[in-house]
Formats: structure tokens, sequence, C-alpha cells
């Protein structure tokens, strides 16, 4: 069992939801509420990640962090260091993989939210940000949860893209889905075994753990 | 939710963002890029050096074209063991390594077949001519010739035998040469081609037989490694470890031919 790969896949899917929270509540949110030009094309770009095989998504990554790209050059100038076979690289290209997970819950659960419910709110002179707060995100929670933990189980699983834009570096890069990866090449039959009876065990508890807080919200809400 | 139980699972979420203290000392070690060909040899020098020295590496495996994209793109890899020379030939004209490297040993192919395979392999491969053209061979895998140096040495061995038009449609491609392994033993394939230096290894020995393929139908596996720009103390010493007479006893050990010196 190969630990330093297990806390680093779960350390990548900490902040790959940490940091899409937030994105997921206001874009979810505005995907839900408003209209405007061109928002078929945003929620297919959005999707898009979902179709697209990872490698294909990995080379473009590869080529868009790349030490000759101009967001390469960036992040070497501000911080040092590579983008592309470093953590961060993974994190970025992670939280972009990531969007249709974290963001299509959270507006189905937005929509879920009646609209005379955050009329009424208006009416009463809550402001936008307490409405927000004391009204929809309560109600919408469920949905944002879910897409918490798809964004987190999802991160766990990940493989494509990580195996193009990682370079599996153990310790910075190398994820338990390239170890079980690696340990299938070496022979290592039950090594593998064992990484992803883990694996699964993680998911299956995240994704219960969801079914069972969005139970107990619901029934102290209604 | 209790505020007890909340603190908790807010403490667990933060934890998951939290660098792992432990892994520090490891995460300086300098990353060694190999073939994938040198799986089992390499661990085991690594290890040894460790012992000896102290110090380790941490070692990355993979196909050696793959290593050489990575490399171009920037990973920062210090010391990069190919499968063929003619990749780090190319890294070194474009000055992303520190010199032209060393030849380190020179890798061998093998035809193997799975226990129960109707193939029984034979250095000329006149088995394989025999049940292809009975139409007999559905699976056959090497790994990929466009980028891994073993896939390309295979597909040299198999034309220069007569057979590479008739076993196209059969051949299932490994991202490199472990990978092929893995397919060749898998029990749907017939067999494969792949390292002698994996077919060695107790993990595959057990798994089935294999015919050493002479070098007369193929180019000579080359394998040269090389340090890379910014390679530090510890790539520089397990790189003059490769070169010392343990690590040389164990790359025979494994099937490799070493170079004079």
């Amino acid at each position: 069992m190969d630990w330093t790969a297990l806390a680093l896949s779960l350390r990548l899917a900490g902040w790959t939801v940490a940091i899409l929270l937030p994105v997921s509540i206001l874009a979810g949110r505005a995907l839900a509420y408003r209209r405007f030009r061109g928002k078929r094309l945003v929620e297919a770009l959005i999707m898009l990640p979902l179709v697209l095989p990872p490698t294909v998504f990995g080379f473009y990554l590869l080529t868009a962090f790349g030490g000759a790209s101009p967001l390469g050059q960036l992040w070497t100038q501000v911080f040092g260091g590579q983008l592309v076979f470093s953590f961060p690289g993974l994190v970025l290209a992670s939280v972009i993989f990531n969007l249709p997970f974290a963001i299509q819950p959270a507006q189905r659960g937005f929509e879920a939210v009646a609209v005379d419910l955050r009329e009424a709110a208006a009416c009463c002179g809550m402001s936008p940000l307490r409405r927000l707060w004391r009204i929809e995100l309560p109600l919408a929670w469920p949905g944002v949860l879910t897409a918490l933990v798809l964004t987190f189980a999802h991160t766990l699983g990940e493989f494509g893209i990580v195996l193009m834009v990682g370079g599996s570096i153990p310790g910075e890069t190398k994820t338990v889905a390239i170890a079980i990866y690696d340990s299938v090449q070496g022979f290592d039959d039950r090594g593998a075994a064992i990484m992803s009876a883990v694996l699964v065990g993680i998911s299956l508890a995240a994704i219960m753990a969801t079914t069972w807080l969005s139970a107990r919200i619901g029934r102290r809400l209604g | 939710m209790t505020p007890t139980r909340r603190r908790l699972l807010l403490a667990a979420a933060l934890a998951c963002l939290v660098p792992p203290r432990l892994a520090a000392a490891q995460q300086t070690a300098p990353v060694v890029a190999a073939a994938s060909d040198l799986q089992f040899a390499l661990t085991e020098i690594a290890a040894a050096f460790t012992r000896d020295t102290g110090q380790s590496v941490r070692l990355s495996f993979g196909s050696t074209g793959n290593f050489a994209r990575q490399i171009r793109a920037g990973a920062p890899f210090e010391l990069f063991l190919a499968a063929d020379e003619s990749f780090v030939a190319d890294l070194d004209t474009e000055g992303l390594t520190e010199d032209a490297g060393d030849l380190y040993a020179l890798g061998r192919i093998v035809l193997i077949a799975p226990k129960g395979s109707a193939l029984t392999p034979d250095p000329r491969m006149d088995d394989l001519a025999r049940m292809l053209a009975e139409g007999r061979i559905t699976r056959f895998a090497i790994a990929n010739p466009d980028h891994a140096p073993y896939g390309l040495r295979a597909r040299e061995a198999l034309m220069a035998r007569g057979l590479w038009d008739d076993i196209r449609p059969a051949l299932v491609l490994g991202e490199n040469v472990s990978q092929a392994a893995q397919f060749a033993l898998s029990g749907d394939a017939a067999g494969g081609i792949i390292a002698l230096s994996l077919a060695l290894a107790p993990e595959l020995a057990e798994r089935g037989e294999f015919a050493l393929i002479p070098q007369d139908l193929h180019a000579p596996l080359r394998q040269r490694m090389v340090l890379l720009k910014d390679a530090g103390e510890v790539a520089r010493a397990f790189h003059a470890y490769l070169q010392g007479a343990e690590a040389r006893t164990v790359m025979t050990r494994h099937g490799f031919e070493l170079p004079e010196g």
C-alpha cells in the first residue's frame, strides 16, 4: 500500500473541493437564476470535460501550462518552479476537469428553490447576500453537498489527466490512481488489489455520507 | 449535527489540505526517469544505493519516448535512463542535458508466451510463423513502436522474419514494454515480444515461457543514461553509483549486457 500516494490524492481532492466550493455556489446560482446571451454555450463548455477523453484534455493542459506557454511563464516568474509536473499544476488541472461535477448538481439545487420564496424574501427587503445565506443556500444545500462529494470522489479516481500533466513523481504528482497503474505494470497484483479496494471504500463512504447528510438536512428543514 | 461533530468534520476537511510533513524528507530526493525495462533492476539498485549511502532517489518508470517529451515540457527529472540512446542524443542536441551521457547497458528482447498458450517460444520465432500461417494468432502484444524502443526492436525482429504484415491485425500495443508484458501474459494473448530484463523477473517467470531472440534480427538496444540540466548532488552520486561494481552485477543478473568499461 502506497500511503504517500493516498495522502497525495486526498490532498489533491481537498484542494480541488476547497477551490470549487465558492465556484459551484456562485456559478451554479447564476446559471439557475440568470438569463443571458450565450448561456447555452457556457453550459456546454462547463460540461465539456465530461465527454472529452482525459488524454485529450491532458494534452491541451500540458500545452497551456507548459514552460513555453504564457501561463507557464507567468507562473514561473511569480512563484518560481514549474506548473506542469508539480502539485499546483495538478490542482489547476483537477479544478478545470471537475467543473461539471461541481457546478451541475449545485445548479440543480438552486433551481429547486421555489421562485415565490425568493421573491418574498426580496420583497421583505433582504439583501442579495443575506438571501443567498439565509434562504437559498439552506434549501440548495443538498445539491451543493452532492457537488462537493462528487468532486472529491472523482478527483481520487482521476487518471488520464494526472498521467499527462503529472509525470508520476512520488510524493508530488503520483496519485493513488497512478500508483495502482504502476503496481499493475510492476506485476504487483496484491498491491494493486489492496489500493483499489481502499479507493473503492473511500469513494463509497463519501457517497453514503452525502445521502445520509442530505436526508438529515431534509428532515431538519421539513 | 452537534458542534463537536461539526468541528471534527471541519478538522478532517482541513487535514486534507495540509502538506504531509512525513514525506518532507522524501520530497527533496531527486526524481529519476527510467525506461520500464529497468523496473526490477533499478528498484534493486536504488535500494542498495540507499543502504550504502543513506541517500534516496525517487523512481518514475515509463516509456522512453514519453519521458523525452515530458523533459522537453519541463519535467523536473534529474537523471534519465533511456532504453535507446537516440532519445538522449536528441535531448543533448536541444541543450537539455548536461552532456552526451553514458552507455549503461545493452538490452535484449524475448518472445514470450503465457502458460497454456498454444505458442511455443523459440529463438527464430518459427512456431509463431507456423501459427500465423494457420491463422491461429488473434492477439499478440508488443510495446508501441511509435515511442517505445522495445516496441521498435520488436517490429524490426518481426519484419526481419517476414511476419510483420501478417501479425499487424493481431497486435495489441502497450504504452511501454511493461504494459506489453502485462498484455502478453494476460492469457488472452498468444504471447508477445518484451524485454529480457522483465521476462527474468520472478513475478513474470512463473507466468510464462520465453526464448531469447537473436541479435541479428534487430538493431541493438543501446541504453544510455544522462544527467539533465540542474541535476543535484544526490542525482550525481546515483549516476556514479550506477557505474559501480555492485550496480553492474545487479544489471547482469537482470539480463542486461554491459558495455566495456
